[in-house]
């Protein structure tokens, strides 16, 4: 009798009608009023640039209708928890030079005290500047008439030699006042800054606070409507009787972590869609078995371990390393460099970061490689022939010449890119098209799924794509993510310098140079043992069961040196923490044990050499082990755990921060990048944030 | 959210945005009217403000965001009565989005006579359960009633539509 309710169910969904955007304006319209009344604040008391032809910009619409006031450019410079504190800063640029307000920003700098501050510097023509500092973290923000720059200092890059070595110290006076100081000039146009957006001070290490332990959590977000995610549900936990084989694809990519990194660092809370735990998880380093150097190209290992927040599931870690050749014994590398003009990429944080990436990027090419440039905007045009890597010079002039204007015609530039790359292509060469963009699609392929087919297409020639996110408010990860999916592929997001030289240069051979393609794991749990299993994370990367032998099906690729992590929380037989009672009916057919075999399941990889055709198998059973977990398995349990408080914590019982940053820190290890330490205090700020 | 109780305006805009699909959907399930659901979702939105501040973080904060419509829904409704119109959600004779596939826009007639023949209180329970795919549990805690009682009206959903379905039969 329920199809009733099921031709009401669908009856109701096809007549409810779409919302209304005028409608919609409307009531955040009076909703905004309203609030505005009740909380008698001004619009606009934060600085918040203007983005009116954004599409997603409904709040934005929604307050022109409402006649808020334009906003007037201004350096704004912050950093979260409040210290009031005495900065000592000494600037030693290097190679590059650095606008003179930003100098001025982190030269001496007397602190004021006062909690009125901020009441004393809202003047827009002002410039203003406040430091809060999160832990050992800074971040740096500003507005400028032509552009708008938002740096986290986060990680510490003190080791690249580009790099304008600055170092720093803030001395902690007094919790819980606001440090602002004001530069002796407002902010000059940006313009004039070609190669040096501001850099802000490099925190780690550097900069020493005391966080104030009731310290109000950071005030400074502003949410970012334009944003786009893909939305998706979270893994479901599946019974073994039901269906026994899990199968998905790698993903090496880590631009989720960025996102979620750069939201907590501003004070939010990232939207659940913007948080895939898989990334986040194989963001870091890794210290796997690395693989003999035979046959396979990397190495696989599995382990079990308790789970952290379940003492009644176990969670089986599957850790992969890829080989790591030698940078000199690599294939020469093609590259072709698309990059993203349009006027969205004008900020600091877009453009001008995108072309101090690409340096750091040809300070670890080969002599022999070579490099193209291809820029979008309303239209396509090659900047840079391909050129060897070795003619420094004329690569950068090309790149110091590009500059942000008009809209982003997305479609003809990857042709442009993929044209010139096969054009480039030669026995025992790699190629590949870089894309620097924020995703902002706006002329030509705009809709995910035609831009899929589009590079489906180009995926034959044999060139690979590399996407790589810049800033935000516009930032288009659906559309990232379809590139990088479909186009042989990692997409990566770089809101850093210190990001930069992560994805770009540590992992150049890793990112440049595959080892594996369309490499597919597939897991079969024993029912004599395994009641329950969940994969965590790889929502967005689920293949079905008859695609891991399928060699037509995409799937994701391993670069040289990566490292890819999955985490399966599985539930044994006869646990009291299952969740599906058994069948009434059909229990006594479903589970006819076939074997009494003590393995938890077994575990099958797929991968193909680069380039080829057919794929290889590897297999090898879980064996349920008495070990201690090791650290590198606890600490991946750790930011899965932290992935999941990020997303609504559904089996995570009451599982919380403080047991995920305790896990964390007892698994730091080595941590040779401070990676995981920047976790750990991303873990604190969330928990304070929330 | 936090940055949106603490009178963060654009948090609290970007929160509104977020959910405003949600408010709508709910409203025209309740409501039966694209104009009705309008309305009743910027009431919403308006009233947000001062709401959220009840908002203690101690259910998912769409579940607190359907109790909300829920009873958003049930003051409309209660007003329209001592208005003295007949009107019981539903009710109006409102034409649908016509549409062009004529199986489709029977289906709508039939929707709108079924939903017409359920009181008030089962369209509630109709668009959290088959419209937002809640649990009964869920939708027991929204609309403040037990697990049981859920069940109990989800059953006479059916009673209803069966009703209909027989008279359609003889009366085709």
């Amino acid at each position: 009798m329920t199809d009733e309710l099921d031709r009401l169910k669908s009856a109701l969904h096809s007549a409810t009608p779409g919302t209304d955007p005028a409608a919609k304006a409307r009531a955040m319209a009076a909703a905004r009023e309203n609030f505005e009344k009740i909380q008698g604040t001004m619009p606009n008391a934060r600085p918040k640039p203007d983005r009116p032809h954004k599409a997603g910009g409904l709040w934005t619409g929604a307050k022109d209708m409402i006649g808020s006031i334009g906003l007037r450019p201004v350096l704004y410079a912050t950093s979260s928890i409040v210290v009031a504190g005495l900065v000592v800063v000494t600037v030693t640029p290097f190679e590059f030079s650095r606008p003179p307000e930003m100098r001025q920003t982190t030269s001496s700098t007397d602190a004021l005290t006062a909690p009125d501050a901020r009441a004393r510097l809202a003047k827009p023509e002002e410039a203003r500047i406040e430091r809060k500092a999160i832990a050992a973290d800074a971040e740096a923000e500003s507005v400028s008439p032509t552009s708008k720059s938002k740096r986290d200092a986060d990680e510490a890059f003190a080791k690249s030699a580009p790099l304008p070595q600055v170092t720093g110290q803030v001395r902690s006076l007094m919790d819980g006042a606001d440090v602002a100081a004001r530069p002796e000039q407002s902010a000059a146009p940006m313009a004039s800054a070609e190669m040096a957006p501001p850099i802000n001070i490099p925190a780690n290490g550097i900069i020493r606070s005391v966080p104030a332990p009731d310290a109000d959590p950071i005030r400074l977000a502003e949410p970012q409507p334009g944003d786009r995610f893909t939305g998706f549900e979270e893994n479901a936990v599946k019974s073994v009787a039901d269906t026994p084989v899990s199968t998905f694809s790698v993903d090496i990519d880590t631009a989720s972590y960025a996102y979620v990194r750069r939201s907590l660092l501003n004070g939010r809370i990232p939207p659940a869609d913007a948080v895939r735990i898989e990334e986040m998880i194989n963001y870091f380093p890794y210290d796997y078995a690395a693989p003999d150097l035979s046959d396979t190209p990397f190495s696989t290992s599995v382990s079990v371990l308790q789970t952290p927040w379940n003492p009644d599931t176990k969670l089986v870690h599957i850790g992969i390393q890829g080989a790591k050749p030698a940078t000199e014994t690599r294939p020469p590398l093609n590259l072709v460099f698309l990059i993203d003009t349009s006027g969205s990429m004008q900020s600091p944080d877009k453009l001008p970061l995108l072309k101090q990436s690409f340096r750091l990027l040809l300070n670890s090419l080969r002599p022999d490689d070579q490099v193209a440039i291809v820029a979008y905007a309303g239209s396509a045009g090659t900047v840079l022939k391909p050129t060897a890597a070795s003619e420094r010079n004329q690569i950068l002039d090309s790149l110091k010449r590009l500059n942000a204007g008009g809209s982003t015609a997305g479609q003809a530039g990857l042709q442009q890119a993929y044209a010139l790359a096969e054009d480039m292509a030669e026995d025992d060469r790699i190629g590949r098209v870089i894309l620097a963009t924020d995703g902002d699609f706006n002329i030509g392929i705009s809709d995910p799924e035609r831009l899929k087919s589009f590079i489906e297409d180009k995926r034959d020639s044999g060139v690979y794509l590399s996407v790589l996110g810049f800033g935000d408010g516009n930032y288009r990860d659906d559309m990232m993510q379809t590139l990088a999916q479909n186009g042989n592929g990692t997409a990566a997001y770089i809101d850093t310098l210190a990001e930069a030289q992560k994805v770009l240069v540590d992992q150049v051979s890793g990112a440049l140079f595959p080892i594996a393609d369309d490499v597919k794991i597939q897991v079969e749990f024993n029912p004599s043992q395994i009641a329950e299993y969940r994969l965590i994370g790889y929502e967005t990367r689920a293949l079905n069961r008859e695609d891991f032998n399928n060699d037509k099906v995409d799937a994701g690729e391993i670069g040289a040196g990566h490292t890819v992590t999955a985490l399966y929380e599985v539930t044994p037989v006869g646990s009291p923490a299952l969740r599906n009672d058994p069948l009434r009916y059909a229990g006594e057919a479903a589970t006819v044990v076939v074997n009494d075999s003590p393995e938890y399941g077994y575990l099958k990889l797929r991968y193909k050499d680069p380039g080829a055709a057919r794929s290889k198998l590897i297999d090898t059973p879980i064996q349920p082990q008495r070990a201690d977990a090791t650290v590198e398995a606890s600490f991946a349990a750790s930011i899965a755990g932290f992935g999941q408080l990020l997303t609504g914590a559904t089996y995570l019982m009451d599982w919380g921060w403080d047991e995920a940053i305790a896990l964390a820190q007892s698994a730091k290890g080595a941590d040779p990048f401070g990676y995981r330490a920047e976790a750990i205090r991303l873990m604190q700020l969330a928990k304070s944030v929330e | 959210m936090k940055l949106a109780l603490s009178g963060d305006g654009d948090a609290f805009g970007a929160l509104l945005s977020r959910h405003y699909d949600l408010i709508f959907r709910l409203g025209f399930r309740f409501l039966g009217s694209r104009a009705e659901a309008e309305d009743l979702a910027q009431d919403i939105c308006v009233s947000l403000t001062a709401k959220l501040r009840g908002y203690r973080g101690d259910a998912r904060f769409t579940t607190w965001l359907y109790r909300v419509a829920v009873n958003a829904a049930k003051d409309r409704l209660r007003k329209r009565k001592t208005r003295q119109s007949a009107a019981e959600g539903w009710a109006d004779l409102e034409q649908m989005n016509r549409h062009a596939d004529a199986q489709a826009a029977a289906e709508q007639r039939w929707l709108q006579q079924a939903m017409r023949s359920l009181p008030p209180d089962l369209h509630q329970t109709v668009a959290l359960i088959l419209g937002e795919n809640v649990t009964h549990k869920q939708a027991a805690d929204v609309l403040g009633i037990s697990e049981g009682t859920v069940s109990w009206r989800m059953s006479e959903v059916k009673k209803h539509l069966r009703t209909l379905a027989e008279t359609e039969e003889r009366y085709p």
